[in-house]
């Protein structure tokens, strides 16, 4: 089969493409339940199952705990299991991420990221799950919609992989990515399937065989179990990178755990995650055509987090930017800012982190934003530039 | 046990806490007197625990080994049959 004859084009939003895509990877159980803007997922699988075009079992349940819930249960089974949440949902979510990630099912969710309430809003940033980033789970940041159709086969594959064996959460910034329609390469489905496989798990649960799962821990036991799922993610970091690899020999695409621009040559080079990412690289080339020297690097694979690629990225520059998506109040600066200094200081580098807050609630930043930003950090950091809230109302 | 050695995910076969003995968890324990008993399977109902067994002819006695005693079947118990007994 050539790669011309995997493609159909069609134009998809962020929340369809991933419906679309969950459609196509034989999935057995989705349980969710619908959140702005995280719904027309929700809406697209059960009309799917409407049309008879679905197979799984959809089970409408009467919250996002229960949705986790079953599909924990669905998952020990054996079973592949997706489910779809966002902000206050994640957040309600919270104590059974630990029990999927625990109990190491390799389950697979889109988060259309949302800020959480008070004040109630429903526009982007990253704060739901950057409120749940330590809970275990594989965490993906998608910059377009091709891109979350794409992830979201991956995932599968990857959290089902007995090398890992733990599950994954696609995030995409709700409406930029959730509701804005793109153009997007469809792949057929037996190729997809082809990719995936069945979900092999060395243990399910089955009525004649009885089997507890996460069972009671002591203090003797429990920080081995963390230690196993901490192991899993080194080893995450390779089946990615496998992943992606044989996804590119059927669809002729791939991302990289970073997305890297001119990060050989930039003086200036500014590290971010999720839509903003093409965004910035827009905002660099317009810069370089003129004259200045500034790179970016996207971080698609935020958990794990891929250190030494990262690392190897950051050597050249004088400068960092950070830009972070939410805000960790009280803290320096924004998880990947602390992220990324945590790295430099690691591996004995010390140069200016210029630390930038961004886009909270879903506030806009466009292409002369990033030229600012670029700018602020040209002559070396400004007393006060070390943490910058940029764009906040002064 | 090494992280190597134990079994990902906390797995385990099921029906362990058969062998998982709580009788040290009591404070008192449930005595059941025969003679107020009318065997109307209430303590065998509401006990949280498997530790009422009912036997053929429906007599209940406590499965001390199961037994935490937390004195749920002296509350409920219509008789008045179940005593909660300090232990020694």
């Amino acid at each position: 089969m050539t790669l011309a004859q995997t493609v159909r084009v069609a134009a998809l939003q962020g929340d369809e493409a991933v419906a679309e895509a969950v459609r196509q990877c034989d999935v057995d159980v989705v349980a969710a339940y619908p959140i702005t803007p995280q719904t027309i997922i929700v809406e697209k699988l059960a009309e799917f199952v409407a049309d008879g075009r679905f197979a799984g079992e959809f089970v409408p349940v009467e919250s996002e705990h229960s949705a986790l819930s079953a599909c924990v249960g669905a998952s020990a089974t054996g079973a592949r299991v997706f489910t779809a949440t966002s902000s206050q949902g994640l957040a309600y979510m919270h104590e059974m991420l630990y029990n999927a990630s625990g109990m190491r099912l390799p389950i697979v969710m889109a988060v259309a990221n949302r800020a959480l309430s008070a004040p109630l809003v429903l526009n982007a940033d990253h704060s739901d799950m950057m409120g749940s980033r330590d809970c275990g789970w594989i965490q993906v940041y998608a910059e377009n919609v091709e891109e979350i159709y794409d992830r979201t086969i991956q995932m599968f594959k990857l959290s089902e992989d007995p090398r890992v064996m733990l599950p994954s959460a696609l995030n995409f910034e709700g409406f930029i990515l959730s509701h804005d329609k793109e153009r997007v390469r469809l792949l057929e489905e037996a190729p997809i399937r082809n990719f995936l496989g069945r979900p092999r798990p060395k243990y399910r649960l089955d009525p004649d065989a009885p089997m507890t799962f996460g069972a009671i821990a002591t203090p003797d036991s429990y920080y081995e179990f963390r230690m196993q799922q901490a192991e899993a993610m080194k080893a995450t970091l390779g089946v990615f990178e496998e992943v992606e690899r044989d996804f590119e020999k059927f669809s002729g695409r791939r991302y990289g755990a970073v997305d890297a621009y001119n990060t050989d040559r930039a003086d200036r080079l500014m590290v971010i995650n999720g839509s903003a990412g093409g965004t910035m690289r827009a905002a660099a080339r317009a810069l370089n055509a003129a004259g200045e020297n500034v790179g970016v690097l996207a971080i698609k694979l935020y958990r794990p987090f891929p250190v030494d690629e990262v690392l190897s990225h950051l050597s050249r520059c004088k400068t960092v930017i950070t830009m972070d998506r939410s805000i960790s109040l009280g803290a320096q600066s924004g998880p990947i800012s602390e992220d990324i200094k945590s790295a430099l200081l690691g591996a004995g580098e010390n140069k200016p982190v210029m630390s930038v807050t961004y886009g909270i609630g879903g506030r806009d930043l466009l292409i002369d934003d990033g030229k600012k930003i670029f700018g602020m950090a040209k002559d070396g950091l400004q007393d006060g530039a070390g943490n910058m809230m940029y764009g906040v109302k002064g | 046990l090494s992280w190597k050695e134990l079994e990902e995910g906390a797995v385990v076969k099921g029906g362990t806490s058969v062998s998982y003995i709580v009788s040290g968890w009591r404070v008192n324990r449930p005595v059941i007197n025969e003679a107020k008993c009318t065997n109307c399977l209430i303590c065998w109902i509401y006990c949280p625990e498997p530790a009422i067994v009912r036997h053929e002819g429906g007599k209940v006695t406590i499965d001390y080994d199961h037994c935490k005693g937390c004195g749920i079947c002296e509350a409920e118990c219509p008789p008045k049959a179940i005593a909660m007994v300090k232990e020694q």
